[in-house]
Parts: structure tokens; sequence; C-alpha cells
């Protein structure tokens, strides 16, 4: 098991108040921001980076959102720069760099760059970017998918054949495709998609043979997914395994459960995750594939019908009422996310066994690690609650890797195991979707 | 809708290459009408008033939500060339066309390309021009009951605005709007809703007679546009309907109908 851990690097100067009063973090005005602080947050980042190195994770992961105070991330690939020589031997894992938005050859030689200052650390992933960011780069969100796949097919190329050659595609068009920066992983560094378990995106990865990671979703519907994954994988002749999938989970850990649960509710600052974006920008026109626009319609009018991917609050209709916006917050959203164990917060006695159960349920051979994060977290507190995890969560959970047989992708290559004799695929989940559910 | 349904009918027809549903009603010299952004809004009191001297011809734009999506149409202009084809198919060309809004712009770059193609133009609050004071309101800034709520200037008072939008927003009602705001992010996301080369190529209507009608608070596609329109095609008119927002055949029914048909004659 490759063992990561993962901060949104969120902005801290901020009233929770202007983000509730915007309904969500994105679109709060940058009349907010201080470079000061940036500067300090932005270095900071990377020192805790280094520590978390030092304290003996596997890799690091970024990721990358725009005009955005949740994640500070918004050019991830300066930072990966930054790592990729102040680090030694963590894995920098991007999830994702947002192809619709980005100019594909640019980021082909970029991430050659970043590849080779590393020594070949570097573990691409691609994402088609959340609907704020077709926003803020003003990307027509309609060929969102189109673009996603062509610029992918399209950095593969510049990877792999010998230039110079010319280029005509639907979105992209160059003259002239020769970079000189070509990655140090041949054929092409080790990839990961990253991904709310949207199914077109899961099919995908299956067929390309890439670990699918899901960024701390609901483990029911995360299940379903990764059973899809599996059936995918069987249309393309190969048995998925544990390297063929990653979990991202909210891990916190103080001296005592009472500390580690008050001081995860900094998860929910603002809505946290959920109160990423409102509405409309979330899921911007053309954003969403028909089915997907089936599946909102229905959810959207038929609240409380559908299966719950993240728990969004709802913070509408409650900006005149800054108490009741944060009761929702601080006692919906945030109670719902530990009943459903998007969150794990305690004492290393309390998390192991609940991360025991995690695992075993989801078998996957790439775990990363959600540092607690945002509102008022001190350095002391991330410090003491990393401490806690690397002392006694990391250690646990490399013996349950061995014991479970939870191979990562750089242990067995996705893709590579061969089907059963009768061509039917092993399921890649510890039990039924169901009884996760209960 | 139910006891309108003996007034219009819907068909499929094949088209330039495509299966094109076509509503029509009413009987009389063909009128053609280019639906706005939201897609066509159903059958309305307008409609049943005009129909009476009238055959309304009114395509549903490829993509939508009812005609199938073209991948080849990428931009308004595309759009304006295949519904050239359509009309010459259709043995229809010259006709009378009334474009509201995106509808309009199609119309006026349909005119910018060929304007023998029709006999009479008129554009309802069109889209198309880049405004020379304001901007044209974005419709994917907000929720999308805010941008219908900004297509008049009074919801309460236009009784019509409630049959379109007013009570809970059903499944069919959810998905139809997100075809509709898609098709035309498709087409119009960037310049939005605009093609700054449209005032040049207007300069190639010099025959068509014109009449831009605006409401005098229109929310959406600010009246200063329809100046830039008047300067662009010769010897158009420009009228403004007084306290009345972007949709004037929803909110001033009357007075609209009273200038298409002394228009139209």
């Amino acid at each position: 098991m490759h063992i990561s851990t993962f901060t949104e690097r969120p902005y801290t100067d901020l009233s929770e108040e202007k983000i509730i009063e915007n309904a969500g973090f994105f679109g709060v005005s940058n009349s907010n921001f201080d470079p000061e602080k940036g500067a300090q947050l932005y270095n900071q980042y990377i020192d805790n980076a280094i520590y978390c190195e030092e304290l003996g994770f596997d890799g690091i992961m970024l990721n990358e959102h725009h005009a955005n105070p949740f994640c500070m991330g918004s050019v991830m690939n300066v930072e990966a720069a930054i790592l990729a020589r102040v680090t030694k031997k963590v894995r920098i894992a991007l999830m994702g760099n947002p192809l619709p938005v980005s100019d594909p050859l640019r980021l082909a030689e970029e991430l050659a760059m970043i590849d080779m200052i590393s020594g070949g650390r570097l573990i691409t992933g691609w994402v088609r970017g959340a609907g704020p960011e077709q926003i803020a780069n003003n990307i027509n969100p309609s060929y969102n998918r189109e673009r996603f796949e062509e610029a992918h097919d399209f950095i593969m190329d510049a990877w792999t054949k010998k230039g110079p050659w010319r280029y005509e595609g639907k979105h992209y068009h160059y003259r002239h495709v020769n970079p000189w920066a070509l990655p140090y992983q041949k054929p092409h560094p080790e990839t990961w998609i990253p991904g709310l378990v949207s199914p077109e995106s899961v099919i995908w990865a299956a067929k390309q043979r890439y670990t699918y990671f899901a960024l701390a979703t609901f483990v029911p519907p995360t299940m379903e997914m990764w059973e899809l994954y599996n059936r995918a994988a069987a249309e393309e002749g190969y048995q998925a395994g544990p390297e063929c999938f990653g979990y991202m989970q909210k891990v916190v850990c103080a001296d005592t459960d009472e500390e580690a649960m008050e001081l995860a509710k900094n998860y929910v600052f603002g809505g946290g995750q959920p109160a990423f974006s409102r509405f409309e920008w979330m899921f911007p026109p053309g954003y969403n594939s028909k089915a997907a626009t089936q599946r909102l319609a229905k959810a959207f009018t038929e609240p409380g019908t559908g299966e719950p991917i993240i728990a969004a609050p709802d913070l509408s209709g409650n900006v005149a009422n800054m108490n009741e916006a944060k009761r929702r917050i601080y006692e919906d959203s945030f109670n719902m996310q530990v009943r459903n164990k998007i969150i794990i917060a305690g004492t290393p006695d309390t998390v192991l066994p609940q991360l025991r159960e995690l695992v075993e349920t989801l078998r996957p051979g790439v775990f990363s690690i959600w540092q607690i994060e945002g509102g008022d977290t001190t350095h002391a507190q991330w410090k003491r609650s990393m401490d806690l995890i690397a002392e006694n969560v990391l250690p646990a959970l490399r013996e349950w890797s061995t014991e479970l047989g939870l191979t990562g992708p750089s242990e067995v290559k996705p893709g590579s195991r061969p089907l059963p004799a009768d061509g039917k695929p092993e399921p890649v989940t510890g039990r039924p979707a169901d009884a996760a559910a209960e | 809708m139910g006891s309108e349904q003996s007034i219009w009918r819907s068909t499929v027809e094949t088209n330039a290459g495509t299966e094109l549903t076509i509503i029509e009603g009413g009987s009389g010299e063909p009128l053609l009408i280019l639906h706005e952004e939201l897609g066509h809004p159903g059958w309305l009191k307008w409609h049943t008033e005009m129909a009476k001297s009238r055959r309304l011809i009114i395509p549903l734009h490829p993509g939508f939500g009812v005609s199938p999506r073209l991948d080849w149409l990428q931009s308004i202009g595309d759009l304006a060339g295949f519904y050239g084809q359509v009309l010459k198919e259709k043995g229809l060309g010259p006709v009378d066309v009334t474009g509201f809004s995106l509808g309009g712009w199609i119309a006026a770059e349909m005119a910018a390309r060929n304007e023998t193609q029709f006999k009479k133009m008129v554009l309802v609050a069109p889209a198309g021009l880049r405004p020379p004071e304001g901007e044209i309101l974005d419709m994917y800034a907000g929720p999308t009951d805010a941008y219908h709520k900004a297509s008049v200037k009074d919801p309460e008072r236009s009784p019509e605005f409630a049959t379109l939008y007013g009570g809970e927003v059903t499944a069919e009602q959810f998905e139809a709007w997100a075809d509709a705001h898609t098709e035309t992010g498709r087409l119009a996301w960037k310049p939005y809703l605009h093609n700054p080369a449209l005032p040049h190529l207007l300069g190639a209507v010099r025959g068509l007679p014109t009449l831009l009608l605006w409401g005098a608070d229109d929310g959406v596609v600010p009246p200063s546009a329809g100046g830039a329109y008047q300067q662009a095609i010769i010897g158009a008119e420009f009228s403004i309907i007084d306290d009345c927002g972007h949709r004037p055949e929803v909110e001033k029914t009357a007075e609209f109908l009273d200038h298409l048909q002394r228009f139209f004659g």
C-alpha cells in the first residue's frame, strides 16, 4: 500500500461569515486576501510537506483550484516543482491537473520537468476540473469531457511520439510538437485518476488501466463505483486489484477523543468541502453528461431520494440567519460526516478500529490521510495530530496492507492481473455494499 | 396548454440532414419564429392571437432538448447557415421572421449572410451585439430562477410569467432548462452572446425592413444594443416599450402584438 497525505492548503485568514454570506467558498472576493498572510501560508505548507516526508509517508498530494480560498494551489505545478527539489524520496502526486482548462503542450513540458527534477517521483493525475475551474478560466464547460479526453491523448503522444509533428485536433491545434523536456519515467509517469465517483470517469480510468482515486466520498457509492471499475476492467480483459483503487480519508488525532472531535470541526469551517461552490457554478451548463443531469434533476426535485455522494450543508436562504447557518454546518453537516466516517477523529486507539474496518471494506492500494486544516487549527495541533498518526496509524496501515494483500500501483501494475479462468472477475471490495451502508 | 392543443401541432421533419422538430399553428402567410436561449417557452397568448392571421412556424433549435444536437454546429453563425438551408429545403423563402433574444441574434446572422431569405424582420431584444452601455446579463452567474425573474420587469404583474416559471420546478423543466443552458453555452460561451464581427457583417443588409423592439427596462440585453443594431442595419426602425423588461411578448402582450401587426401589416 502506498500511504500518502494531503491538504487543500486553505487560506486561513478569512472570516467564516464571508463564506456563509456567499453560500460557498468560490466567489468570495479577493479583497479579503492578504499577500503577507499568503506568503507565510505557502511556505508553511511546503515546510509541512517536508515534515510529512520525515514522518515516513510515501507520498505528498497536491491539488489545484482557482480563485478559491478553500485551496491556495491555483498553480499547483509551482508547488510540485519546489517539492521535487526540496524533498528526497516521497512521491509527489498531483490530484490532479485540470486538463480542459490547461494548455496541454505546456502541461506536458511542466510535468516532464517536475518528473526529471524529482528523479522520477511524479505521479500525474488527470481531472476534468470542478465546475468553478471552468468559470474561473472561462473554458466552455459544454466541451469539458471532450477537451479532457483530447488533451489526455495529446499529452501521451507528446511524451511518447518522436517529434517534431503537427497536430490538428478538435479543440487543440499545434504546428510544432517537439517538447525537449520529456518525462523521466517511461513511457510516462505513474498515473492516478482522482474523482468524486462519476461513473463515466470510473469507466474511463478502468479502460486506461489507471488507478482510480476516490476523494473522501461516502463508502457505499464508492464501493459501487469500484465494482463498476471491476466490470469495465473485466471487459478490457484484466482483473482489477487493490492497485487500481485509492481512497482519501479525513483523519485527525489528539491526546483525548474530546480534543480530537473539537479539532475535527475545523474540517467543516465555512461549510467545508461540500460548500466548495454554489450549485450554478458547481454544475455549469454542459459540464455534466445527460445521465448525470437526469440524476441531478431527480435529486433537485425529490430531495432526499438519492444517495448522497458528499454531505452538503444547505446554506441557501440562511444568509440572514448566521446562527442557523452555523448550526447546519457544525451540527447537521459535521455530525453526518462523523456518522458516515467521512471524518474519523479521536485518539489513535479510537481511530484505528474505524480505519481497519474501512481498509477491509474498500481494500485500497493507495490510502491518503487528509490532514486537519482550516478554521483556527494551530500549527501545534496540526503537528500533534500528524505525529500521532505517524507513530500509530502508519505502522498499523502497513501491517494490515501485508496481511490483507493490499498491493499499491508501484508494486503491481494496474491492469496486469489476469482474469480468473472462467472470465468472471473476483469482487474487489471486502464486503457487500449493502452491509457497509448499515 | 391542453386547451391550446387544437391550435398548434408538433411535427418532425428531415431538414438540412437532421430530424428537426417544428411547432406549427394558425393559417395565413408564414411567419418564422426563432426562440430564445431558454428554449421554446410553449404556446403563449401572443401565439394564439398571431395565429388568427398567420401560419406560425417555430423550429426547435438543434440541441435544445428536442431536436438532436448537431456536433458540427459550433457558433450562432453556423446555426444561421443551418436555418438558411432549412428555409431552402422547405421552399419558405423569402419569409417574415421574428426572433427573440438569442433567436433574434440568429435572425440577424441570417440576414447578414443573405437578406433575401427574409421579407421583413422583427428582432425582439436580440443578443448578438456588444452593448455600447451595460452588459448582457450572464445567465450562468446565478441560479436559473434568477435569470427567469430578470427577464421581466415585474414578475407579479405578468400573468404568463407564473404559467411559465411559477410553482415547484419539475424534473422535466429542470432537464429542459439544463439542455437549453448547455446548448446556448456550447454555441455562445465566449464571447458571451455576441459576435464582434456582426456589426460589420450587417453592413450587407441594404433593403430589409427591420423592426427592433425593446423593453425600456430590459435587464438581460441593455437597450443600448438596440442603438447599435439601428446603426448597423440601414433603415431599421427602433421601438421601445415603456415600463417593460426583456420579454415584451410576456409582459406587455397587447402592445407587443400592436407593434408586430402594424409592422407586418
